[in-house]
Parts: structure tokens; sequence; C-alpha cells
């Protein structure tokens, strides 16, 4: 594939401040703008910025449109009310995950997806697939929006501080609309760094515009570096490493937000219902290592008797614990918590324990 | 600017060696240092395992990825430096101060096919 790259609008301000650019679901993104470890810490002491833009946008309206992302989404949104946000997956019909999500209800029939980056094609096509059967309209927005991720306990003090947006009405898990600079802006108190924090959608002008005030401010810019070893930590998935097409989220251990029950069902439902009833042969578990060796994505997981039985999806020298930990997907019989296996480094084997995946404990205002 | 130290040997996967008498202390230069990043663990090979000329024996890891050590040149372990075991970040603060194994060379004539600092300071642009 010789796809043209594609850039932010923030992109020539990275470049600017020196930031470490690297090829991201084809964007070129910051991976760091000083290290990574200042800026994990800034997101957990403090506040930190990242530009999130890549992000896709999927809207959703017509007389089915709650019927519809119902059924193509795992989590239940039948009835909620305007203002709340979903996490959950779309599947396919083996429960292999076409993507994991946010739906925000932004009205009756009126649902906004917010989708992975480098799954926003594959998304929209299989969305456009499964919507023939539905009246509804179906628009992918992602050229149209840009994001922000603004992530730490200071979370909200910025948000007052540099826009004068008062978050504190806001719970985990909801969002408003905001008129802001001439314009009707997206803030939701969500993310993906074990912190509370919020997104902030909106054109890129505007974008452009509020990037700006945070660097006047002081906020730290954080690049995808730090927000993979922040989302690691906190034990959640990315996808293409935790969920894949082959990995559902009963693999993932991410059961809860799929309502197996709720009226109409969803695709994937059944594979789903039978892995869970039955226990799927494969299961995601976290790994702990006495040594300070770094298990990395697709070394091997051994048992006792060096024989395979899965492999590393995310491992770092956590930041926020000290301790090298991983994810690993790995034979459903050997991933108790406690149980003891070994991981393969390189030449080396390293003893490694099963532990909860949750290695660091999210600070979420609910 | 990298800083770069007459009188090594250098090699195209940015390891040196300091040659003294039939001893070769191998690091990594202070280039590969700042191209990776904060160094967080270095895995290193035992006293007496043998390494051999371009292959690897080790590696250094930044949070974000693992990088392979490759040896520039063959011969026994004499030593490790214990220190970038508890102090891996030894090695931003001064890549040469902080070597990473300590060699007896089975073979100096391997010398002449590494760079010296002129030709690896062009090698990498500088």
């Amino acid at each position: 594939m010789s796809e043209e790259i594609k850039v932010t609008c923030l992109h020539d301000k990275h470049v600017a401040q020196g930031a470490l650019m690297t090829p991201f679901a084809g964007f070129d993104m910051p991976i760091q703008y000083c290290d990574i470890t200042t800026e994990h810490n800034a997101v957990r002491k403090n506040v930190g910025v990242f530009d999130v833009s890549h992000m896709g946008e999927v809207h959703i309206t017509g007389p089915q449109a709650e019927k519809f992302v119902n059924y193509i989404f795992t989590n239940d949104i039948a009835g909620a009310p305007i203002g709340k946000v979903f996490y959950g997956m779309m599947l396919y019909p083996n429960g292999g995950t076409v993507d994991d999500l946010l739906v925000y209800k932004m009205g009756e029939n009126d649902l906004f997806l917010v989708i992975n980056a480098a799954n926003i094609d594959k998304d929209v096509a299989w969305i456009e697939e499964q919507a023939r059967e539905f009246d509804v309209k179906v628009d992918n927005q992602s050229d149209h929006y840009s994001q922000l991720a603004i992530q730490g306990p200071n979370g909200e003090k910025t948000m007052k501080d540099v826009f004068d947006i008062d978050c504190t009405d806001l719970t985990f898990y909801t969002f408003k609309l905001v008129e802001y600079d001439g314009e009707t802006i997206i803030v939701s108190r969500t993310g993906y760094t074990g912190e509370d924090g919020f997104e902030v959608y909106a054109t890129a002008p505007v974008i452009v515009k509020m990037w700006d005030m945070l660097m006047d401010a002081g906020v730290q810019p954080c690049g995808l570096g730090c927000r993979d070893t922040l989302r690691f930590e906190a034990g959640l998935p990315l996808y293409g490493d935790e969920l894949t097409p082959e990995i559902s989220p009963i693999m993932a251990t991410l059961g809860m937000f799929c309502k197996l029950d709720k009226e109409g069902g969803f695709i994937g439902r059944d594979a789903c219902a039978q892995q869970k009833a039955e226990g799927s042969a494969k299961k995601l578990v976290g790994l702990e290592l006495k040594d300070k060796a770094i298990p990395r994505h697709g070394y091997e997981v051994l048992d006792a008797n060096e024989n395979v039985v899965g492999y590393i999806t995310t491992g770092y020298r956590s930041i926020s614990v000290d301790k090298s930990l991983a994810f690993a997907l790995v034979d459903r019989e050997v991933g108790a918590v406690g149980n003891d296996l070994l991981v393969r480094i390189r030449k080396k084997v390293f003893p490694a324990t099963v532990v909860k995946k949750r290695f660091y404990v999210p600070n979420y205002k609910k | 600017m990298s800083k770069i130290i007459e009188g090594l040997y250098y090699s195209e996967s940015h390891e040196y060696v300091r040659v003294e008498g039939e001893f070769g202390y191998i690091g990594i230069t202070d280039y590969a240092q700042h191209e990776l990043g904060n160094v967080v663990y270095v895995d290193m090979p035992e006293v007496d395992d043998e390494v051999a000329a371009g292959e690897e024996f080790g590696a250094v890891e930044s949070v974000k990825a693992a990088s392979d050590l490759m040896s520039p040149v063959s011969g026994t372990v004499v030593e490790v430096n214990e220190a970038l075991e508890d102090e891996p970040g030894l090695i931003n603060k001064d890549a040469f101060e902080n070597w990473i194994i300590k060699v007896q060379l089975s073979d100096m004539g391997e010398l002449d096919s590494l760079m010296d600092a002129e030709a690896y300071k062009a090698m990498i642009g500088e």
C-alpha cells in the first residue's frame, strides 16, 4: 500500500515543537515531545494534552438510528439519557472484534460514534453494509472533526482556567455541547489514560486555537508514547493488540461491555454467549515479572515445561508502578491469577506470575 | 551534535569498542543513546559468554522499544557493567563512560573492518 500519509491540523505545531514524529494509523503523529516518562507523569500528577485528531467520527441519524446502533454495538444504549457516553465494541458474527469505540447519545435517534483511526475505512464500510436493512443515515465526519484529550487530575481546572468551560457538571462518561468561539463543540469527561480528563471535538481552526492556548498556559503536550503506557497501566485495551478480528471482548475479559441479554441482541452476540458459557480457549491476562527484563508485543509465553501457551500483546517497564508488566493472550487453563508462567525474552526465559490486568488504579471522577 | 571520541572503533549499528591491550570495552555511542531516548533496561550477557562479531549479545531498551546490541568484535566476556543493572539511565548520562561489556578480544584483525571517529561522524551525518 502506498497511501499518502495524513496529518492532523496540529502537525506543523508538533514539528515546530521538536516532537519525535512517527507514522501511526496512516497519520504522521507525535510519539513524544520531551520524553515518555515526563509526559506520562504529567498526566498522572498534573495535566497533559494529546492531539488525537486522527480518531474517526461517524454520525448516525434517522428513524431507526438507536435500534441500528444497538444492533451493531455490544453495549446497551436503549433508552439512555441524552448526554451519555458508552464504551463497547462492534463485532463480527463470530465474536471477533471489528473495533472498539465510544457512542455519544446526542439526541433521540442521533448518535455520534468515535472509532480508531486505523479502522476508519474498515468501520465505515462495515457500518454502511449493516445499515442497508435499517432506515438510517451514516455520515463519516472524520475529516470534519479534530480532537484534543486533556487528561490528568488538574483537567477540570485547566478546562476552566484556559477555556472558561465549566465541567463540574459532567460526570464520568457524560458529555455536553458548548458554544465556543462561534461553533458548537463537544466536551466529554472521557479518556484513555486512567485519569480524570476530558475530550474535546471541534473543527480544525478551533482545535488549533485551543492547543495554542494550552501551550501558552504551560500545559504539557503529550505524545502517543505515553498514551500507550498510561492506558496499559490502567488495564485498557488497544485495538490491534488486545482486541483484533481474532480476539473477542470475552477473550479480552471485557464481557462487562457486552450486554448479552439486551433486546434485539447484537452482531456477534451468540458467539460471545457461547464463549462465556463454555470458556473461550484463549484469555487475556496480566503478567508480572520479578526481573527487570521487559516483555514486548509478540514475545512467547511458556508454561513450566517451556511449551508455548500464548504471547505478549503489550508489555512495558511500567512507569507508575516500577515493575515489568504485560498483557498476554494465553490458553485459558493457565490463565488463573497466581499461576506461574515464563516469558521468552530474546535468548532467555524469565518467570512471570499471572496477575490482574489493572496495574494502576484509575482516578476517575464518577 | 553528538559526542564522538577519537581513538575508538565504531560499528554501523552504533556500538563502539575502546581497546585497552587485549581487551575491548563495548558500549553504544552517544548518537545511539540520544536516538533511543531514556534507557530503562540493559540486557547483558554473562561473564564467560562468547560474543561474535556482527551477532547480537543483548539489548538496550527505552520505554517504547528494545534495540538489539550487536557485537563489533569477537571474544569472551570478562566483565559486565553491573552499575547498569540498577541504573540503566547512566548510558544517557555518558554513553562512552558507561560501557556495557568488557571482552577479551579473540581476533584483533576484526578492528580493521570497523570505522574510526571520522568515518563514523560522516556516517551519522555530523
